[in-house]
C-alpha cells in the first residue's frame, strides 16, 4: 500500500524534530487543563456554565472523537498534558535530555502480568459507570481530572517511562484501538537500518532526545496501537530512519501480527458503551437517565448490572457465536479464540463510526455553551468576551440524523471489508464465507445504532 | 486453470468499473428515491406534555404529516423548555404552570426535541422524539446499511 512520509518536508521535519512548537502547545494545554480542574471545583455547579464541563465534554470531546482520532489515531497523545509533570520529575528537566541526568524515581519496570489494556478497558468501564455524574457535575469532571494528573505523576515516579499512559490511561485506551483506523502513522523507513544499528537510541535514548516514553522499538512497530507519536524517535535517530506516513485508512486492521484478546474486548466495550449511551443519554427514557444518575440507588445499580453484562458479556458472547457460525460456513486453519480475536478487528471502524454519530448529536446541539464558558468559564458573572449571555443555540440539529446515517453506514461498509480481509488470511477460497455472520453482526449492530440516533 | 472470467475482466478498459457504477447508481436511488411520508388525514393533534427533570412524558408522540399540533408544555418541579430540531420552535414553561406551543407538521420524519432551559445536571440529556410520518430517513439508512451489506459479500465471494 502507497504511503507518503510527511518527513520529506523539510519544514514539516523542522516542525515536529523541534522540541518548542510541541512543548508549547502541551503547556497551552496543560494551563487549560490545571484551569478545567479549577473552575470544576471551584466555579459555579451548574455543569453548562462551568468551563470544565463545557470544555472537557464539549470541546475536547468533539475534537477527540470527530477530528484527532479518525484523522491523527494518536495525534491527541502527542500534545496531551497529563503526562508532563510526571515526566518533569522523571526526567528532571522541563524541555529536553541534555545531560542526560539519570531519571528520579524509582524506575521500576511495569509488572509483566499487567502488560496489557486491561487495566485501561477496566478503568474506562468503572468511569463509564458513573458517566451520568462525570459528564455533568463539574466538581465531579474536576476530580477525575486531578486524579489523572496524579496517577500520571506517581506512575512516573514508581515506573520507568510513561507508564500511566501505556497501562492506565482510560482514554488512551481506546483512542490506541482506533488509532488503528487513522490514515497516519508512525514507522521506521527500513526495518534492516534498525538492525545494523546497535545502539538503539530510538529506545535507550540519546543527547537528542528520551528513548521512546512508550517503550516501543519503532522498528517492530506493526500498529498504532501503543505508539504515542510523541516524536522521541524522530528526535534520537541518528540515521534519519523515521516516517511519519500518510497512509491507507485503517491499513493496521488488516495486520495479523500482535492480536490480542484483550484489544479484542476493548473493541466490545467501546462499541458496547456507545450503545448504551446513545440509549440513556441520547434516548427519550427519562427513567434511565435517572437511574443513571442516581449513584449508590436501587435502580443505578441495575443499570451497572445491565451495562456490565451488555458490554462483558452480551455483545462478546453473541459475537463468538457469529464467529462460531462463520467458522462452519468455512473451515479455518485458526482456533475458535483466535477467529473470535481475529474477527473483533472489524468491530473497530465499526465502533469509531457509532462513537462519532453518537457524538455529533450532543456536540451540535450543545457547542454554543463555549461561547458563554469563554466569556464566564467560572459562572461567577463575568463577561470578559461579552458573549456570557448568548443564549442557547442547538447548530444544525436539522442535519445531524443525516451525517449520523452516513457515518453509520460508512463504518459498517468499512467493517465488512475489514471482516473479509481478515477472512482472506485463511488462504483458502472459500474463507469469505467465514465474514458473512460477522457482516451479519455488524449489519444488526448498525440498525440497532440507526434506530437508537435517527430513529 | 482457475481464473475467472467475467464480463468486467474482458470489457475495454472504460467499461471495467460499469459494476461500481451501477452500484452507485442503486445507493443514490436507495438515498434519493422519493418514499411515502406516510398516510392519514391531516387532523389536528393536542397534546400535553408533562415535563420533569430530565423527562419529558409522553417520551415518543407521532402525528400525521400535514397536522396541525398544539402542544401543551406543563413543567411539574423546575421551569423547562421545548425546542423542537427541525422546526427551530421553542416554548418555556414556569414551575406549576404551562405553555402552549402549535404549529403545522409539515416536515415528516422523526425530529428530537430537548429542553432548553437549564434544569439540572442531566439537563443536556432531557430529550423526546417527534415523530411526523414515515422516517423516512431512518428507512433509507437501514436499505443503505443491507446494500452495503450485500455488495459486500458478493464483491468478495
Amino acid at each position: 500500500m502507497t504511503r507518503y512520509d510527511l518527513i520529506r518536508i523539510p519544514a514539516a521535519r523542522a516542525l515536529l524534530v523541534n522540541r518548542w512548537p510541541q512543548f508549547l502547545v502541551r503547556c497551552i494545554a496543560l494551563v487549560g487543563f490545571l484551569f478545567a480542574i479549577i473552575a470544576g471545583l471551584w466555579g459555579t455547579p451548574v455543569g453548562s456554565r462551568n468551563f470544565s464541563i463545557v470544555f472537557v465534554w464539549i470541546a475536547w470531546w468533539a475534537s477527540l472523537i470527530l477530528v484527532a482520532v479518525p484523522l491523527f489515531g494518536r495525534g491527541w497523545c502527542t500534545f496531551c498534558p497529563i503526562p508532563m509533570p510526571g515526566e518533569w520529575l522523571q526526567n528532571r528537566a522541563l524541555l529536553g535530555p541534555w545531560g542526560r541526568k539519570p531519571p528520579f524515581g524509582l524506575g521500576r519496570k511495569w509488572p509483566k502480568a499487567l502488560r496489557s489494556i486491561w487495566l485501561q478497558t477496566g478503568a474506562f468501564a468503572l468511569l463509564a459507570l458513573f458517566s451520568a455524574i462525570i459528564l455533568t457535575r463539574p466538581g465531579v469532571t474536576a476530580i477525575i481530572l486531578a486524579a489523572f494528573l496524579f496517577m500520571a505523576i506517581g506512575a512516573s515516579l514508581i515506573f520507568e517511562r510513561r507508564a500511566f499512559c501505556r497501562y492506565l490511561c482510560p482514554v488512551g485506551g481506546f483512542i490506541g484501538l482506533y488509532s488503528q483506523a487513522a490514515p497516519l502513522e508512525v514507522r521506521v523507513r527500513d526495518t534492516a537500518v534498525c538492525a545494523t544499528h546497535t545502539i538503539k537510541t530510538c529506545y535507550t535514548g540519546s543527547e537528542a532526545g528520551y528513548g521512546c516514553p512508550w517503550g516501543v522499538f519503532p522498528g517492530g512497530l506493526v500498529k498504532n496501537t501503543y505508539c504515542g507519536t510523541c516524536l522521541e524517535c524522530l528526535r534520537t535517530c541518528p540515521l534519519d530512519n523515521i516516517a511519519i506516513n500518510i497512509r491507507p485508512a485503517g491499513a493496521d486492521l488488516s495486520q495479523s501480527r500482535g492480536r490480542k484478546l484483550d484489544e479484542a474486548f476493548k473493541a466490545f466495550i467501546m462499541l458496547g458503551s456507545a450503545f448504551v449511551y446513545s440509549a440513556v443519554m441520547l434516548g427519550p427514557w427519562g427513567q434511565l437517565k435517572t437511574a443513571a444518575y442516581a449513584i449508590g440507588s436501587l435502580p443505578w445499580l441495575l443499570y451497572v448490572l445491565a451495562f456490565l453484562a451488555f458490554v462483558f458479556v452480551f455483545l462478546p458472547g453473541l459475537f463468538y457465536l457469529f464467529a462460531r457460525a462463520g467458522r462452519s460456513l468455512a473451515p479455518s486453519r485458526q482456533n475458535v479464540r483466535r477467529s473470535f480475536t481475529a474477527y473483533a478487528y472489524a468491530l473497530v471502524p465499526l465502533g469509531l463510526a457509532a462513537w462519532i454519530a453518537f457524538s455529533l448529536s450532543f456536540v451540535f446541539a450543545n457547542a454554543s455553551y463555549i461561547w458563554m464558558a469563554l466569556s464566564d468559564p467560572l459562572g461567577w458573572g463575568w463577561d470578559l468576551l461579552e458573549s456570557a449571555n448568548y443564549d442557547w443555540t442547538p447548530y444544525l440539529t436539522q442535519y445531524v440524523p443525516v451525517l449520523q446515517t452516513l457515518v453509520l453506514v460508512v463504518g459498517l461498509a468499512w467493517a465488512g471489508v475489514t471482516a473479509r480481509r481478515i477472512a482472506q488470511e485463511d488462504n483458502n477460497p472459500t474463507a469469505w464465507r467465514q465474514a458473512i455472520p460477522i457482516n451479519l453482526f455488524c449489519l444488526f449492530v448498525t440498525v440497532g445504532f440507526l434506530w437508537l440516533l435517527v430513529g | 486453470m482457475n481464473a475467472q472470467i467475467t464480463v468486467a475482466s474482458i470489457a475495454h478498459p472504460r467499461l471495467r468499473h460499469w459494476p461500481w457504477f451501477v452500484l452507485a447508481l442503486i445507493a443514490l436511488a436507495i438515498t434519493f428515491m422519493p418514499l411515502p411520508v406516510g398516510a392519514g388525514a391531516p387532523v389536528s393533534h393536542d397534546l400535553r406534555i408533562a415535563a420533569s427533570q430530565y423527562n419529558f412524558d409522553p417520551g415518543v408522540i407521532r402525528v400525521n404529516p400535514g397536522a396541525r399540533v398544539t402542544i401543551e408544555l406543563a413543567s411539574t418541579d423546575v421551569v423547562h423548555g421545548l425546542y423542537l430540531d427541525g422546526y427551530g420552535l421553542e416554548v418555556t414553561a414556569d414551575p406549576g404552570q404551562t405553555a402552549t406551543l402549535s404549529f403545522i407538521a409539515d416536515k415528516s420524519g422523526t425530529f428530537r426535541f430537548r429542553c432548553s432551559v437549564t434544569c439540572g445536571p442531566l439537563h443536556p440529556f432531557m430529550i423526546g422524539k417527534l415523530k411526523v410520518g414515515n422516517n423516512t430517513l431512518l428507512w433509507r439508512g437501514m436499505a443503505l446499511a443491507l446494500f452495503a451489506t450485500a455488495v459486500g459479500l458478493w464483491r468478495f465471494r
